[in-house]
């Protein structure tokens, strides 16, 4: 038997920014603002009893948090296995890790994993709704939502327009820094562009190999790379709509690479002479952790065009849609992976 | 040992340029009589063939031979023994496997070959094994090939990884030149792909996996290349390169360049890397999962374009099999390897002979003649009279999806599981012996 045969992917499982389409965005973003607008009492019914299981073999502050506060604000009870305090740290396999949780009872695992892919292999093995809270170099779907539902909220003339293939349009989001290694990226160069972003993607090409042009919707793309971060300030800022997003250097994954960081610095750095220059209108992102001084300047980070704060808050609501979708509720029953 | 009559088929032999309708008459183990239609059937009567088969519709051809197999035995034998894999190799038309040595423990000294090859492993089809190129294939000492050779060795690989250190490969080809053997290379620089688990290129990047360059492959094949030249300049010897499972265009032309120079270099291709790409591992299925990876559209037209035009002397499978819980694990954590014996004929029908108009009787060759000649196996891959009686009939038009579930080997481990196959075996002969109907 495969492991294709062992099972499928459940229903309710978001494994990858791909498998959803924008209808389903739509559906996501809306559940979001009627959970956010519901009374705490009423929303601490919709997953009351359901049991969530938060399986991360990766240390993580805002995610799992976010998401431990999700399930609970709706309900659900939570149990956190991370594999410092586990079977896992003695040899358990993912698959029998999974099996051992749904045997408990668990209805829905969230999933953060060190290496690509990883949520799939649960998915398949378990049949249990599977949420990807970020693995490896992949991908990190609910990263994206959130980045999304960040811009609708405080890009100007966004709010409240419906999402479909053309909400974004005019809008220019520019990606910046370790590409290579960034599953953030990844997820949203791929969805964005489905609402009608361009997204430029920047960075030396150590961290940004043109194979990143494959994440595109077809050979035209809507995917776009520019080595200088001047100039792709400049056209952001000058083209319409602006969101410069910042990403973390993965100095944990840069095996092999050599990077001369004060080079690094001063030609990737988002500090206020540069934004002011190019782009000042820009909307300001970073999906953390942030390293001060080094992708970001502390004065950006904490100034008037920041939407970092904003980004973690939008997290917990569409973290919770996640969860109401993964478990079959709250008019969530049809949508699919 | 009873005499077998095939009788009725198309019998394609290119060792002896034979193609078309012939009789096949085999006596204790060896080919006795290969006769134009009706003449052994007078024979018939007399009743020397107990065993008559009819290959009307079939061709019958020589056993095919692998020269790249994994039996897993000794060590890991609950993914493989010899007895299992020679039966899937059976099941696959060949009638002779060369066992690769990275067992527990790595084959690499005169008793653990001698344990390997005795007849109480159960083997159904002639087992030849190379030993280690180096103790523990840890690329440090060369083993001793005159005493391996000695109880059978018939090349030398540390096969699952490369000889890194130059002088080490160039004290190998010297060796293996000395007692006329191959050093069968995998070609890989490992200080390239450290962590990467696929090939680069938009798929690896899509999937947040990290990817093997081509140079990784070519750099070794080059290096490899520029040993053999100065060892014949230097040393008066021919040394026998034989370059293992080439996945890239780049190092196939570095090979067909060396071939022109007049250098003894051989190479195989396995047909995954003729049939898939990297577009194959889709949602992360380790079952595509490989040593060398699936390549890109144009690498994979490269090896086509090198079985057509003679570049590539075989097709060998790199038959690997692995347990469904080592392969049900996260992608980077899997082992490589595909299981391909059953495989081969049907793909190799399918994508050379039916996609790309390569005659049946070369495609025969690829895997039967040449593997044979790679690693000097007289009397084998052919069906001239007196050679060993190692036959495969198969039905060329014959075509079906393979069932992985049904396979002899011990392992699943195939991304070929329901893949549409033509030609299908339907028995083959390993000395006279029957030893898988289809």
């Amino acid at each position: 038997m495969t492991i294709l045969e062992t099972g499928t992917i459940a229903a309710g499982s978001l494994l990858t920014v791909a498998g959803l389409t924008v209808e389903e965005v739509a559906a996501i973003l809306a559940a979001t603002d009627r959970l956010e607008r519901m009374a705490a009492a009423e929303r601490a019914k919709i997953l009351a009893g359901r049991r969530i299981a938060l399986l991360f073999y990766e240390s993580s502050t805002r995610t799992r948090t976010s998401f431990e506060l999700a399930a609970k604000s709706l309900g659900a009870m939570t149990t956190l296995v991370s594999d410092k305090s586990s079977s896992i740290e003695k040899g358990e396999s993912l698959k029998d890790t999974g099996l051992t949780l749904r045997a408990l009872g668990a209805e829905c695992i969230v999933l953060r994993h060190a290496n690509s892919g990883a949520p799939y292999l649960l998915a398949k093995t378990t049949g249990l709704p599977v949420l990807n809270a970020g693995d490896g170099m992949h991908e990190h779907p609910s990263q994206a939502l959130l980045d999304l539902r960040t811009m609708l909220a405080r890009l100007p003339g966004m709010s409240g327009r419906l999402v479909n293939a053309k909400t974004l349009e005019g809008v220019t989001v520019v990606i910046t820094g370790d590409i290579l290694h960034s599953r953030v990226a990844r997820s949203n160069a791929m969805l964005l562009p489905r609402l009608g972003a361009r997204v430029v993607l920047c960075g030396p090409p150590g961290l940004l190999p043109d194979d990143a042009l494959g994440l595109g919707l077809d050979s035209k793309g809507g995917i776009e790379i520019e080595r200088d971060f001047d100039k792709a300030l400049k056209q952001a800022g000058s083209g319409g709509k602006a969101v410069v997003m910042m990403l973390r250097i993965q100095r944990e994954r840069l095996a092999g690479l050599e990077l001369d960081l004060e080079e690094y610095i001063s030609r990737y750095q988002l500090d206020e002479e540069r934004l002011m220059a190019r782009a000042p209108e820009a909307l300001v992102m970073h999906p953390g952790p942030m390293i001060r001084g080094l992708e970001i300047a502390g004065e950006v980070a904490d100034g008037p065009n920041s939407a970092i704060e904003d980004q973690v808050r939008h997290g917990l609501g569409v973290r919770m849609a996640l969860l109401v979708r993964a478990l079959g509720a709250g008019g969530f029953e049809s949508v699919t992976v | 040992m009873s005499d077998v009559l095939i009788l009725n088929g198309r019998l394609v032999d290119p060792a002896s340029g034979v193609d078309g309708e012939r009789d096949l008459l085999l006596r204790h183990g060896r080919v006795a009589a290969v006769e134009m239609p009706g003449v052994l059937r007078a024979v018939k009567g007399k009743e020397i063939g107990k065993e008559i088969i009819d290959a009307k519709g079939m061709i019958v051809a020589p056993g095919l031979v692998d020269v790249h197999v994994h039996l897993r035995e000794p060590g890991q034998t609950y993914k493989e023994s010899i007895k299992t894999g020679t039966a899937a190799a059976a099941a696959g038309g060949f009638t002779s496997v060369v066992a690769m040595p990275n067992t527990l423990p790595v084959n690499d000294s005169v008793e653990k070959l001698e344990w390997m090859l005795d007849a109480s492993r159960g083997a159904c089809v002639k087992l030849f094994a190379m030993p280690a190129a180096t103790f523990g294939s840890l690329g440090e000492e060369i083993t001793d090939y005159h005493e391996l050779q000695r109880v059978g060795a018939v090349g030398f690989t540390d096969d699952g990884k490369p000889v890194l250190h130059d002088r080490v490969m160039r004290a190998a080809l010297v060796a293996a030149a000395g007692i006329g053997v191959p050093v069968s290379q995998h070609a890989e620089d490992t200080r390239l792909t450290g962590g990467c688990s696929m090939n680069a290129g938009p798929v690896a990047f899509r999937l947040g996996l990290r990817g093997m360059t081509v140079e990784a492959e070519s750099k070794i094949v080059e290096r490899d290349i520029r040993l053999l030249r100065d060892i014949e300049q230097h040393d008066g010897l021919r040394p026998h390169l034989h370059v293992q499972h080439v996945s890239t265009a780049k190092a196939m032309e570095a090979i067909r360049q060396a071939r022109r120079a007049g250098l003894h270099v051989t190479c195989e291709v396995a047909p995954h890397h003729f049939t898939l790409t990297d577009e194959a591992i889709g949602e992360y299925d380790t079952n595509a999962k490989m040593n060398p990876p699936l390549r890109n559209d144009a690498d994979r037209m490269a090896m086509i374009a090198g079985l057509m035009d003679g570049t590539v002397d075989c097709i060998a499978t790199d038959h690997a099999p692995h347990a469904l819980f080592e392969k049900e694990q996260e992608f980077e954590r899997a082992p490589n390897g595909i299981t391909g014996l059953e495989t081969a004929l049907g793909l190799a029908l399918r994508v050379l002979h039916k996609g790309n108009g390569m005659p049946i009787s070369r495609v025969i060759e690829l895997m039967s003649a040449q593997p044979a000649g790679i690693v000097s196996l007289e009397g084998r891959g052919t069906l001239k009279v007196d050679s060993f009686a190692d036959v495969v009939i198969f039905d060329p038009a014959a075509e079906w999806s393979f069932a992985a579930a049904k396979s002899l080997s011990k392992s699943r481990n195939t991304p070929f599981d329901g893949a549409p196959m033509l030609g299908r075996v339907m028995a083959t002969i390993c000395e006279g012996v029957i030893v898988y109907r289809g």
